[in-house]
């Protein structure tokens, strides 16, 4: 690549976590379609009196992130106020950290784009509050109005800050994934929920100023910015324009930003420390803290007691439920179990845009368990498993892959039946039966290729050919 | 069961925002039962306006009550109403209010103090037997001074916060006034303790019964609280006051706080800067009467904050907001913050030789209504009443005779935590006097 296009890309993320009560008040955080503000209470909707009171659940949880992203934690630290007006923020300020952050300096490990190891650097990890949501109507029915939710207020986020390690939008992509495991290994992050990640990527072409995009609540979305503007800084530079140091957001779904101009966006947060909460001396709760497995060691492992690829190992263990579903079924056999759940399963289940804990671990096992015995080929594995992930995307119960099997006569062909077909497909082809006799070997395909006709791919097509020629030498003699 | 207390006495002094006619209390034997107590208009009452004297609140009753006012509630106390203070605390002299000055009993041409004039005012006149009030720099102390009431700031933590409608958090305390040493006492026992909703607030309990011995006590008398700015006619009022304990068996012992020469400024730094942040919540759209929605959000709550805020909350919200902004916070509220942390540790460091200290609660007699109309003149009074809430130590001021008629208030401040040590030398001077 040009070294003077080299895109440098650092991220700030907002991951919601998932407490039971909000991070300074008892409500339940639970709030997902639930009428709006039905979760409030005097401290989350920011009442004149009302005081914080830290949960310390969401303490813990953001702890556990920093030992995992092998951060440092201070002795102490403080929550700040950071002040700015805005509807769906109750209280004028948003009780946040500012100079003493939880913890700082740490590092996540994920794959460049080459394949090869590579430290992404995590400049700090604070914990604040989630403000409320505004709600517009739009299209016809728009209103000159806007509703505000408060549900959401004061549901605890943390925010986590790289340092500009990252080269490509695909860099990205793959950070946040590995982010995204990593937090659902430490079960206190739940990617499924909507809104629960909101990310503002900072991006510049080397050289040049450096834009910021903001409010970006997909994955997907990510990468299409970045996508977006590294397209948009280089024809500014190609043209030989300058690039401002601006701030711009992400419009989902026209995949383009937007520069936002209103001077009143532009803030001074003014941040003081909160004065109704106590400085944390959060160093000596990290005895309490302890971590689980996490995704690489997870890998490591089953490498090591499955005997299975590193890409397997990698695509088994990138998901916390896919890791769990894979070793409940590794027993039935740990390589055919992961090569059916990482080649064959998660493409099925993509395409119907399935969850894995929408299929139970035993119905998967058991189908696993035909094709090691020999009872069905893979060909039929695979219908088998489309059948069965059919009825589990209509809610309907999931059926046993032998049930599907007895029903639909997929059972691998055998004995006497088997060398019948044969029998009749040589005697119903008497050219080809010659062609292959006077040396020809391309008709043994052809004539396998009729056995499987008939079969309609209950015959193991390897088992099949040798069958054939020993049949057709027999012929020959 | 509940009993019923009728409240039908003449306002003349303009000390109540809010009254009922009918105040319900508990009959379970508390320690307050039956007795009528007024509460300063920025505690939170459920069902009951709260105000905070701002016309930005109009209309606003709080859904919850304050902790105090639970306790309160519990200990059998009738709430009769809500009274009147400076708005939203930011004052010396309650004349800032929304709802027009109150006056004091003692003379109703001169002011009963700040902010929580209401309150002493209700008291001195006899109006209820105490009241709660709240005190950022001194706002229970002043008005306890100039109405000739017992006034108590409790230290830092001691009280529950949680429903006082902040002005600035890390400075203010709720605290009681009463007629005399005994009913503070009584009041500081029902209201003391922790609550797990103000995380700043201690373990530490309050239940006292204040004893009058003060032999060997040792008092320190700092010189900075009978220099250049103290009337002379005050000064001296105190000294004989001191004088008064020395003859009980008290020691006294002259010393210097030199860190009370940033007092002032690091207070006003620190409380304005809280409360340009505290008071941003009120924009209009939650609080206060509707406004007709026909520019943008912004537009809007600016008129609204404008037209809305007095003059004196608007000053210190820009006062507050000036300095904690981009480039002058290091200069401003950091500062404040060192300052404020250099009167601490002269109090602690006085205060480990000596059992209290001893000075003027106010370095006046009760101004004229209108008399201090300059803002500056007005914050130069606090002087004397802002060291205690910069330190987070007690302060109690309890009368210690007049000048032109006019009483004067005897300012005890103690170590943390020794709120029943300044109870004790108030109770022991109010006896000897008595
Ligand atoms: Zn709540």
């Amino acid at each position: 690549m040009d070294h003077d296009q080299q895109v440098i890309i650092g991220l700030e993320i907002h991951c919601q976590l998932k407490t039971k009560t909000k991070l300074f008040c008892g409500c339940s955080a639970d709030f997902q379609g639930a009428p709006p503000n039905t979760h409030c209470c005097p401290i989350c909707l920011g009442l004149p009196g009302a005081m914080p009171r830290l949960n310390k659940q969401a303490v813990i949880y953001a702890l556990k992130v920093a030992k995992a992203l092998n951060l440092e934690v201070p002795e102490y630290s403080e929550f700040s106020r950071k002040n700015y007006f805005y509807p769906d923020l109750p209280k004028a300020y948003q009780i946040s950290q500012y100079d003493k952050p939880i913890a700082e300096k740490g590092y996540l490990e994920i794959e460049d784009d080459e394949g090869h190891t590579k430290i992404v650097r995590i400049t700090r990890i604070h914990l604040e509050e989630d403000p409320g949501r505004l709600v517009h109507k739009t299209g016809r029915d728009r209103a000159g109005y806007s509703l505000v939710d408060y549900n959401r207020s004061s549901i605890p986020l943390i925010e986590i800050v790289t340092e500009p390690d990252l080269r490509s939008p695909k860099e990205a992509r793959r950070f946040l994934n590995k982010l995204r495991s990593t937090l659902e290994y430490l079960e206190v992050f739940d990617g499924e929920r909507e809104g629960s990640i909101r990310v503002d990527a900072n991006i510049s072409i080397k050289g040049h100023n450096r834009v910021e995009c903001k409010n970006i609540s997909s994955y997907k979305g990510v990468e299409k910015a970045l996508n977006f503007e590294i397209t948009r800084q280089r024809n500014l530079i190609r043209r030989g324009q300058y690039i401002t140091r601006e701030t711009r957001h992400f419009m989902e779904g026209r995949g383009i930003t937007t520069s936002s101009r209103s001077k009143e966006e532009e803030n001074d947060y003014r941040y003081f420390p909160e004065p109704d909460l106590r400085p944390l001396r959060v160093r000596s709760w990290l005895d309490d803290v302890e971590l689980p497995e996490l995704p690489d060691a997870r890998r490591d492992r089953f490498m090591r007691d499955y005997g299975i690829s590193v890409n397997h190992a990698r695509t088994l263990t990138g998901d916390l439920k896919v890791a769990n579903f894979y070793e409940q079924i590794a027993g039935v056999d740990p390589k055919l179990a992961a090569t059916w759940v990482a080649d064959i399963l998660l493409g099925e289940l993509n395409y119907r845009s399935m969850k894995i804990d929408q299929v139970p671990p035993i119905n998967i096992g058991d189908l696993i368990a035909l094709i090691r015995d020999d009872a069905i080929t893979d060909k039929s594995g695979v219908e088998v498993m489309r059948t069965m992930l059919d009825h589990c995307l209509n809610d309907e119960d999931c059926p046993m892959p032998a049930d599907i099997v007895e029903e639909t006569g997929l059972a691998k062909v055998k004995g006497g039946e088997f060398d019948a077909i044969i029998a009749s497909v040589v005697e119903a082809n008497p050219q080809a039966v010659s062609d292959y006799l006077a040396g020809k070997k391309g008709a043994l395909n052809f004539l396998v290729g009729q056995v499987m006709k008939e079969t309609r791919g209950r015959a193991d097509p390897k088992v099949l050919n040798a069958q054939m020629s020993t049949y057709l030498d027999t012929l020959e003699v | 069961m509940e009993g019923g207390y009728i409240f039908d006495e003449k306002d003349r002094h303009n000390a109540f925002i809010s009254t009922l006619d009918l105040a319900l209390f508990e009959t379970n034997g508390g320690p307050l039962e039956g007795i009528a107590v007024a509460v300063k208009d920025n505690i939170s009452t459920a069902g009951m306006p709260t105000t905070c004297a701002s016309r930005i609140l109009e209309g606003y009753v709080p859904p919850y009550d304050a902790h105090v006012v639970t306790l309160l509630r519990q200990a059998g106390a009738a709430i009769v109403g809500k009274t009147n203070m400076d708005e939203f605390g930011m004052g010396t002299t309650t004349e800032n209010s929304a709802f027009g000055p109150t006056t004091n009993p003692v003379d109703p041409g001169r002011v009963p103090g700040g902010s929580s004039g209401g309150s002493a005012a209700a008291v001195a006149s006899g109006m209820v037997d105490m009241a709660l009030g709240s005190d950022t720099g001194g706002s229970i102390r002043c008005p306890a001074a100039f109405c000739g009431v017992v006034g108590l700031k409790p230290t830092f933590g001691r009280v529950s916060r949680y429903g006082l409608i902040a002005y600035s958090n890390s400075l203010e305390q709720i605290g009681p006034l009463g007629k005399t040493v005994t009913d503070v006492n009584t009041l500081m026992s029902v209201i003391a303790g922790p609550d797990a909703r103000d995380s700043t607030t201690y373990d530490r309990p309050y239940d006292h019964t204040p004893d009058p011995d003060v032999k060997g006590l040792r008092i320190a008398v700092p010189e900075e609280f009978f220099g250049e700015g103290v009337d002379p006619a005050v000064s001296a009022k105190v000294q004989n006051a001191i004088a008064t304990l020395e003859g009980l068996g008290a020691e006294t012992i002259e010393c210097s706080i030199p860190s009370m020469t940033y007092a002032l400024a690091a207070y006003y730094v620190t409380c304005t800067s809280e409360a340009s942040s505290n008071l941003a919540r009120f924009d209009g759209v939650r609080y206060g009467p509707e406004v007709p929605a026909v520019r943008s959000w912004h537009d809007e709550f600016k008129t609204y904050r404008g037209e809305r805020f007095g003059k004196e909350v608007q000053r210190r919200i820009l006062l507050g907001t000036f300095a904690l902004s981009a480039g002058y916070y290091g200069k401003y509220y950091a500062k404040a913050q060192v300052a404020r942390e250099n009167v601490r540790r002269d109090f602690i460091r006085v205060l480990k030789d000596t059992d209290v200290i001893a000075g003027p609660t106010m370095p006046s007699i009760a101004f004229h209504l209108g008399e201090k109309s300059d803002p500056l003149s007005m914050y130069l009074a606090d002087i004397l009443t802002v060291p205690a809430n910069l330190a987070g130590v007690p302060a109690i001021s309890v009368p210690c005779g007049t000048v032109d008629r006019m009483p004067v208030g005897l300012q005890i401040i103690g170590p943390h935590f020794a709120d029943e040590k300044v109870m004790d030398v108030a109770y022991a001077f109010e006896q000897e006097v008595a």
